[in-house]
């Protein structure tokens, strides 16, 4: 394990050592002008927000590297920076969770937590906090994180730029805390998925950047003469990722020292924009970089050869080629025109099998080792995330055929159908990754499968009770809304179908609640492996690189 | 250096790579797979030669259907209103009076004005009409400016206090917040109205407040508080309340003198529309 590095740790000269200070004094530069020469209030929170953690960045920078070289790097592997991002992983989780229970209540209970005189507590800010906390804090520290892992066992080679991983571990969660807080303070672009303001999204972008380096060098640092399936999805994703980010952002702040700007589009090439966006974060965000986890964690768990290289590499094209396509689906019967509904409709339907080619994937490796599902909970969690993947991806081309857009669209469905990707899909791969990499990482055995166990069945029942009270809700929304007498008017005012939806709505934030208590369990779980855990008998993933 | 070997489980040779432990088997795409892939193509090739499907230079292709999404709105919207047409001219010509003899008619403008009552009435006198604290219940049969189908129509068209010039308009004085009346003789007053509505009260309190009703409320409310409704002046002894039943309600209102506001309708709705709403309210259950 304390093999040499040292060429490394030892050069005169180092990029790293002079970007990331440069970085850190330049933001805390920007902040210090933004918060004394703004006008716009929020803008001056932002700022004293944002110069917090770059002076907290700057304190932990100052501690680890100047004048000393952290003992992480003496090591092959760069694991320390990955341990940072299961801790910031397992706590974005938890808190994203709490927030959607929350909102959920809210549309039960419209009074649920919320104070007229505080604004911060309305549903129109909360929500897309919620969406941002389980989707870009989650789901995006869980990706680098992972992707971190994945790329350095399977390159042989440590990660590229020395402190730079540190840099996009801080930089990424340094731009959550920006966004959160921006939106509870009442900043959003009104974009979905896309709301933090310009100066959020520039510091993303030069992350972002970073994070492509990181990966990049490392491939091309790579002992092994091939790349792994795992990290073309993950390459994909970083690389689309960066286009669609810079591309739908686009936007001229009315002021540098302002929170508010205007976006390059307008009309329906905004919305097409927006969409295009929108569905390759679900593309790319949610599934490209989520299957580089189903091949790397899938078979390293099952201890079996991935199931089908060919398929591995059709499915990985087809699927890039076609996601990019399908973001006019969000759009069909609006103004958008109809030959591009079309197009929106059918390459969401050639999508199905490229989407499923991973489901196969991920299911068949495990052949030869389908009893392990009986005793080992976190593979189970690994490949029952498989599944709900699969059913996600068939229910998605259905929704997008035009006739069945038409009823469930606007409704709770499409909310249903969301949260069994995002539950279902993303949790639980994420959640078997966690369990993986914990160990793994702190060299020790699980605290307890019993707990994964309670864990697995807890947010099980939550899903089905979240997305099956969905589906009813949603049918029976577009059924009511589309109804008409016999005398030509409709049947149900928007009331009474709000009326008829609170039953579910109170299904859902039960289920909600199962699949956060599931994630408690998890987090407690995880925490007792690293602090009181057995030591492990074999440090498995490590030896294998360094016998090579 | 690719080694490739045959997996025991499965019988399939691996691809003879290796990273990290993981190896691939070198398993051929499952033929349904592969299958299916090529009919969601072909489909798709096909719904783009019928359909509106990739733009062009000038344009885009229109597809052999030359389909227009737009063309159906319109159609669907005509024959939605052709469908209407006989008895909304019916409605139109119609008077009140005619409507509510004519059991037909009746139905058509009650089909209507509960699809009406419940996208611009509901949100404040709830989506039964059963109103709520400050909103005016609509299904009982008391009425602050009358219950007759004219008078309700003529409520619906011009509104209270909006901003409409011929709005019915009331205003109850606050006649504490301004100074008329001192907080005990408030008391005593409230007291009175509690006395009014047949209520147990505090009998000297309501000898001190007959003078105080007298000269302050009488003039709206009536010398024996069963209101005016020509001046929206509600009746104070049948016990219903829209600001709350209990003492402190009560001299919470003639502290505050609160009134409610209800929009006019006149340019919103077309006059068959309010025709149906009227219809629609008079027959929830208080109509006179």
């Amino acid at each position: 394990m304390q093999i040499t590095q040292a060429q490394t740790a030892q050069s005169p000269w180092r990029f790293d050592h002079y970007f990331v200070p440069l970085v850190i004094f330049l933001g805390l530069l920007a902040a210090i002008v933004e918060a004394a020469r703004s006008p716009d209030p929020r803008m001056i929170m932002q700022a004293w927000t944002f110069g917090a953690c770059m002076a907290a960045f700057g304190a932990w920078y100052m501690k680890t590297y100047v004048g000393r070289t952290p003992a992480d790097e003496k090591n092959f592997y760069a694991d320390a920076v990955i341990k940072a991002g299961v801790i910031a992983s397992t706590f974005w989780g938890v808190a994203g969770m709490l927030v959607g229970v929350i909102i959920a209540l809210q549309l039960c209970f419209p009074h649920f937590l919320y104070f007229p005189d505080l604004p911060w507590t309305n549903f129109g800010r909360m929500r897309p906090l919620h969406t941002s906390a389980v989707v870009f804090a989650f789901g995006g520290n869980v990706l680098i994180t992972t992707s971190f892992y994945a790329v350095q066992r399977t390159s042989r080679a440590r990660l590229f730029g020395g402190s730079l991983p540190w840099f996009v571990m801080w930089g990424y969660n340094i731009f959550i805390v920006m966004a959160g807080t921006g939106y509870l303070e009442g900043i959003s672009q009104s974009r979905e998925y896309a709301e933090p303001e310009w100066y959020a999204d520039i510091w993303l972008t030069l992350v972002w950047v970073c994070y492509l380096l990181t990966f990049l060098g490392t491939l091309w640092k790579r002992k092994e003469p091939h790349i792994y399936v795992a990290n073309w999805f993950y390459l994909a994703f970083i690389v689309t990722i960066a286009v669609l980010h810079i591309v739908n952002n686009l936007a001229m702040p009315v002021s540098f020292l302002e929170t508010k700007s205007y976006s390059l589009f307008s009309g329906v090439q905004d919305a097409l924009t927006q969409w295009w966006y929108g569905h390759n974060a679900v593309g790319f965000f949610l599934t490209a970089g989520f299957l580089g986890i189903v091949y790397y964690f899938i078979p390293k768990q099952a201890e079996r050869p991935v199931y089908s290289y060919r398929l591995s590499i059709i499915h990985f094209w087809s699927l890039i080629f076609i996601y990019i396509w399908a973001g006019p689906h969000h759009l069909l019967y609006t103004a958008l025109p109809e030959w591009a509904q079309t197009l929106g409709m059918t390459f969401s339907v050639i999508l199905w099998m490229p989407s499923w080619g991973g489901m196969i994937n991920g299911l068949m490796t495990l052949s030869g080792a389908w009893d392990k599902l009986r005793t080992d909970p976190v593979l189970r969690m690994l490949v029952v995330s498989v599944a709900f993947y699969g059913m996600a991806t068939f229910e998605g081309p259905v929704m997008s055929v035009k006739a069945v857009n038409a009823l469930s669209h606007y409704t709770n469905w499409t909310i249903g159908h969301v949260h069994s990707g995002a539950l279902g899909w993303v949790g639980y791969i994420s959640f078997g990754a966690l369990y993986c990499l914990v160990p793994w990482l702190w060299k020790k055995k699980l605290y307890s499968n019993a707990l994964v166990e309670w864990h697995f069945w807890i947010s099980t029942i939550g899903i089905v009770l979240y997305i099956t009270s969905m589906w009813v809700a949603g049918i029976m929304q577009g059924l009511m809304w589309r109804a008409y007498n016999e005398f030509g008017f409709l049947e149900y005012a928007f009331s009474e179908v709000v009326l008829a939806m609170h039953p579910y709505y109170i299904i859902r934030a039960i289920g909600g609640l199962l699949y956060l208590t599931g994630t408690l369990i998890m987090a407690f779980n995880l925490w007792k492996t690293a602090t009181s855990g057995q030591p492990a008998a074999a440090a498995q993933p490590v030896l294998a690189a360094e016998a090579a | 250096m690719a080694k490739r070997e045959v997996d025991e489980v499965s019988g399939t040779e691996t691809t003879g790579h290796e990273w990290d432990g993981i190896k691939e088997l070198d398993t051929p795409m499952p033929k349904w797979w592969l299958g299916l892939f090529y009919a969601c193509i072909v489909w798709a090739i096909g719904y783009w030669v019928v359909y509106p499907a990739w733009p062009t230079l000038s344009g885009y292709t229109h597809g052999m259907l030359n389909h227009s999404q737009r063309d159906d709105v319109t159609a669907n919207v005509a024959a939605l209103k052709s469908a209407r047409s006989v008895k909304e001219a019916a409605l139109r010509d119609a008077s009140l009076a005619d409507i509510q003899r004519n059991p037909e008619l009746q139905q058509f403008a009650m089909a209507a004005g509960k699809t009406l009552f419940g996208d611009n009435c509901a949100p404040c006198h709830g989506a039964g009409g059963q109103g709520a604290r400050t909103y005016p219940n609509l299904n009982d049969d008391v009425w602050l400016w009358g219950g007759k189908l004219s008078d309700i129509q003529h409520t619906i068209t011009v509104g209270i206090r909006s901003t409409s010039p011929d709005t019915r308009q009331s205003q109850m004085p606050a006649f504490g917040h301004d100074g008329m009346l001192k907080p005990a003789e408030i008391g005593d007053l409230a007291e009175y109205v509690v006395h009014l509505s047949g209520r147990p009260a505090n009998a000297k309190a309501v000898r001190r407040a007959t003078k105080l009703f007298a000269d302050n409320c009488a003039m709206c409310h009536g010398a024996d508080g069963k209101g005016n409704r020509s001046m929206g002046a509600p009746n104070l002894t049948d016990n219903e309340w829209l600001y709350g039943p209990n003492r402190e309600d009560i001299a919470d209102q003639i502290t505050n003198g609160h009134g409610g506001e209800m929009p006019t309708w006149g340019g919103r709705l077309s006059p068959e529309e309010i025709k149906a709403l009227a219809v629609y309210v008079h027959n929830l259950g208080g109509g006179e």
